[in-house]
């Protein structure tokens, strides 16, 4: 930013002593109690922070669509200097269609499901005053400008005919369509594949040289802040805590909630093997209720006498004005000591000795529709050892929820494969399967809101997992579940709770419980930690991590997350299109050579490290497995296909160093050679 | 053709439960004609005629080949071809049902509309309320009701709905009017609620929100996006409401006397005039199924994901 020389620069959005109240049941419940900001045109600014900080508040304050409870107490939001509390409906309705636009998280859903993407994007042009000729000219321009192949075709189709990043890309251009001085993103990659992502970022970063609009950031992925924000506030209980340019809060940050955050990340390829993760005691305080002078004071390992007596004053840090946080001590920050409740998990996953637990070969699974056959999963072999977490990696589409399905015996295996528990045939469907071989493999579910019948209390929930899988009944079952909680850390009171009144993290233990009840062999984790919290995930995750230990039970872990399947797995498989691409210990995935998909995998996920990633784009789309490529699936989509090779045959999975297999056509060598770079 | 097939079945199951119910039903056909004094020869050489003193099967076959031919032959009671009989009285309710949908579907859509954009505020609770109340009473009671206040108390209808031959469409109105509200009030609250809820689900939708962010205004969000969609499962009520509706006309023609395809229906159960019953249930059975495929194809025209993943 160029602005030294500027005279007066009206902030695109001024955002002074902000607080907004929800009413619930007649009472105003506090949610921000006094934020302010400003983004200066052309500028983006991230807040960050867990659920229930008051992130989403901000923003949809920020342009006056809060729910119909929502109430702003005080404080004034400027947009371009004009006063948004003040507008009217006439001028609220101006000023969106001109001034302010946004993005949302859950493309699909944002989009009008029964209107073609041409009427719903020229309609934001109509809306200025254009002609319906001018219009249609203007949205073609539009998707053109988000970068958007054939616009006339996409014009003329629904919104369900695109994928995810196309109907994002949608949404984009509809809220560029006017110009804004204010861009809201509001989590505009969560929930879309990380290589998809990847490409919405890229869009964003490669838009914002092109328009001055200021962009408000709201993501709860501190990479993805960092690498598109300049500045950052991080939000707690509905107060900025720290304020700052986004290098150095994240590299340096001041505050004890940052720094908590931050720590409680897997991040810098750390392993479980290396240490637990940092998790921050406590839970955030109930929105509405009276908040300590420091409002981070009950979780905050720094805290004193003046903590609770004083509000904390805004500490500016660095000569350059631009950085400040709320804490009596930030000076001590460099105290903070990482807890290290480390188990000696190193001693379980360096033992190769362990016998297979479970062991697949060919396994396909085939979906007939209407006559086509849809290979799903296409010949898998792998082994699982006993106490080791081996990791799925791949977009949606790539057949790992189909290998769990599978496993579990939901689907049926397709003739010709064969599966073994404990080197004993395994049948393909639960229905032939015995009670213990039910019993031995559970699976973690990633919403546990759905996974958990939410009339039941707790207690009521785990005895009957106990009672179907051990067979155990009356006092013996009870004693069991307790015996269970308290191994999962829930406290007594908690069975006496239904999951609703639990909080999120406490819910996925109560899944992870239920899960654990019949002390299985094999534990299926589906994204178990993709609906949490950072410093809740962590917490998850050491639990998973001791639970191994203690109880050497297998993990067959799904996530789309790197940093959690590196922390966590011992050995990871790469899936694409239904094929295993390659399979390794997860160091040899990571640190490569590895095969292209994996390679743009890992290249597509946005570092809170801020660390130069080599990137390597993805072109286009998965393919339908009803219809896959020819030669090496993914062959159309990689950078490194040699023509006349990889579209002709598909590559064999091949061992190319101990335990270490690839599925790719260019040598080991070659492919060492080209990553190197 | 799957949709033709189950229509088959479909008519094939209503024509059987028909003859079954009225096979049920005690008496002789004859005798029920007749009367109680006529000689026993007379009865028996009518039975004859009529074909109703063969075996329960062969008055089975009988019934069923009529309904797949659409000759459903003639009235026991009468004599008269049944169609002659049922299609004016159709016509005649018709007309009745047609002006309470009229009225119906508008009034109700527009208050669940005006209620969802009120949500649990004061306005919302009392159409909630009126609607809920409104169609728990049903349409007879109804009509009795109306019948006394408007048209015997304060002389505003017609006691008797059947107009005077050669009376004016306009004219005719004056006569269905009370009648028809006597439906509207029946059918008002469910429509009225399904309305509700649909637009309220709009409403809180992620696209009504990215149309209120684009600067539209909140009639315009309302008509040209939240409608199209929040229509689908209200659309279907309807059509299933026009089966109620032709059971629940029995009730309104009666207290109105009027000589509609009910009273037809309720005379022919008294006579056990198994012709007569067969073609206007039936009848009332293919008008159902229309009006179903009918919103099946206005839901696919709103929907085009029902449309587009059908032919794919």
């Amino acid at each position: 930013m160029t602005l030294a020389d500027a005279p007066v620069i009206t902030a695109a959005l001024e955002v002074r002593d902000l607080e907004v109240a929800y009413v619930v049941r007649g009472v105003d419940r506090e949610v921000l109690r006094g934020v302010s900001f400003s983004i200066a045109p052309g500028e983006a600014y991230g807040l960050v922070g867990e659920s229930g900080c008051g992130k989403s508040t901000t923003a949809y304050a920020a342009v006056r669509y809060l729910p119909d409870n929502g109430k702003i107490l005080s404080g004034s939001i400027h947009v371009a200097g004009d006063d948004v509390i003040g507008m009217n409906a006439e001028q609220l309705r101006r000023f969106r269609a001109t001034e302010a636009s946004m993005v949302y998280q859950d493309p699909g859903a944002s989009l009008n499901p029964s209107l073609r993407v041409g009427r719903q994007i020229t309609e934001c042009f109509t809306l200025l005053g254009q002609s319906k000729d001018e219009a249609r000219r203007s949205s073609i321009a539009a998707l053109a400008r988000v970068r958007i192949a054939a616009p006339e075709s996409v014009m003329d189709r629904y919104p369900f005919q695109l994928s995810g990043g196309m109907q994002q890309r949608v949404v984009i251009a509809m809220a560029l369509a006017c110009n804004p001085k204010l861009l809201v993103l509001d989590e505009p990659t969560t929930g879309l594949d990380a290589t998809v992502e990847a490409e919405v970022l890229d869009l964003v970063r490669a838009l914002r040289s092109e328009s001055d609009a200021a962009i408000l950031f709201i993501a709860h992925n501190l990479g993805v802040i960092r690498s598109m924000c300049d500045r950052v506030g991080v939000m707690y209980a509905g107060k900025i805590v720290e304020e700052g340019p986004s290098q150095a809060v994240f590299d340096d940050p001041k505050h004890p909630y940052t720094v908590g955050l931050l720590r409680s990340l897997p991040r810098h390829g750390i392993r479980k093997t290396d240490r637990a993760l940092a998790t921050i005691p406590g839970t955030l305080p109930l929105i509405g209720s009276a908040l300590p002078t420091c409002v981070f004071v009950d979780r905050c390992p720094l805290a004193s006498d003046v903590c609770r007596t004083e509000v904390p004053p805004v500490v500016q840090i660095g000569p350059a004005g631009d950085r400040y946080t709320r804490c009596h001590h930030a000076d001590r920050i460099d105290d903070l000591e990482v807890e290290s409740v480390t188990v000696d998990i190193a001693m379980l996953a360096a033992s190769e000795h362990n016998p297979d637990v479970l062991e697949l070969s060919h396994v396909s699974k085939t979906f007939r529709q209407r006559g086509n056959s849809i290979p799903a999963l296409v010949d898998v072999d792998f082994t699982l050892a006993e106490g080791e977490t081996l990791g799925i990696v791949g977009e949606s589409g790539s057949g790992k929820s189909t290998l769990a399905r599978t496993m579990l015996g939901i689907e049926t295996l397709d003739q010709g494969g064969d599966m073994a528990l404990d080197g004993a045939h395994l049948q393909g469907s639960t229905s032939q399967r015995s009670a213990s071989e039910k019993r031995s493999m559970q699976m973690v579910f990633q919403n546990p809101d759905s996974a958990l019948n939410r009339s039941w209390s707790v207690r009521r929930i785990l005895v009957r997992c106990v009672t179907k899988l051990t067979g155990l009944k009356g006092e013996e079952a009870n004693t069991r579940v307790e015996q269970l909680a308290a191994h999962l850390r829930l406290t007594p009171r908690h069975l006496d709770l239904k999951p609703r009144q639990l909080s999120g993290g406490l819910k996925q233990r109560v899944a992870i419980a239920r899960a654990f009840a019949g002390d299985p062999r094999i534990v299926v984790c589906d994204e178990p930690t993709s609906a949490l919290d950072v410093s809740v995930q962590a917490a998850i995750l050491n639990l998973l991590a001791d639970l191994q230990v203690e109880k050497r039970t297998s993990y067959l872990l799904i996530t789309h997350d790197m940093g959690v399947v590196r922390y966590l797995a011992d050995r990871i498989a790469v899936m694409y299109l239904g094929r295993i691409q390659e399979i390794g210990l997860t160091d040899d995935v990571f640190n490569g050579p590895h095969h292209p998909y994996t390679e743009a995998l890992l290249s597509s996920v946005p570092s809170v490290d801020g660390e130069a990633t080599l990137r390597i784009r993805l072109d286009g789309e998965i393919p339908t497995p009803a219809n896959p490529p020819s030669g090496c699936v993914f062959h159309p989509r990689c950078p490194r296909a040699i023509e006349g090779v990889c579209e002709v045959t598909e590559p064999p999975l091949l061992e190319v160093a101990p335990g270490h297999s690839i599925r790719c056509h260019i040598p080991i060598e070659e492919l060492r050679i080209l990553q190197a770079k | 053709m799957q949709r033709l097939a189950s229509a088959i079945v479909t008519l094939w199951l209503l024509a059987t439960i028909v003859f079954l119910i009225v096979n049920v039903l005690p008496g002789d056909v004859g005798r029920k004609i007749l009367g109680p004094f006529a000689p026993k020869e007379d009865v028996a050489a009518f039975n004859h005629r009529l074909g109703t003193d063969r075996t329960v099967i062969a008055q089975y076959l009988t019934s069923i080949r009529r309904v797949f031919t659409l000759d459903f032959g003639d009235s026991y009671q009468s004599g008269q071809k049944v169609t002659d009989i049922i299609l004016p009285a159709l016509f005649r309710s018709g007309k009745l049902a047609l002006l309470a949908f009229v009225l119906t579907i508008p009034i109700s859509i527009a208050a669940g509309i005006f209620a969802a954009r009120r949500k649990d505020k004061f306005a919302d609770r009392v159409v909630v309320n009126v609607g809920l109340a409104s169609s728990s009473i049903p349409e007879f009671v109804t009509a009795a009701v109306l019948l006394s206040v408007f048209c015997v108390n304060w002389k505003l209808g017609e006691v008797f709905a059947n107009p005077p031959a050669g009376t004016s469409v306009i004219g005719q109105f004056r006569y269905l009017l009370t009648p028809a509200m006597a439906m509207v009030i029946a059918y008002f609250g469910y429509i009225a609620r399904m309305t509700r809820a649909g637009v309220i689900g709009g409403l809180q939708s992620d696209y009504a929100r990215t149309a209120t962010m684009k600067g539209l205004s909140k009639g315009t969000v309302m008509r040209s996006h939240i409608l199209r969609n929040a229509l689908a499962p209200t659309i279907t009520v309807i059509s299933v409401q026009v089966g109620y509706l032709f059971g629940g006309i029995i009730g309104v023609e009666k207290v109105f006397n009027y000589a509609g395809l009910g009273s037809t229906m309720l005379t022919a159960v008294g006579a056990k005039d198994i012709p007569v019953l067969q073609g206007a249930v039936l009848l009332v059975g293919i008008i159902y199924m229309m009006s179903t495929l009918l919103a099946d194809l206005l839901i696919a025209y709103l929907n085009p994901r029902v449309r587009l993943e059908k032919t794919r």
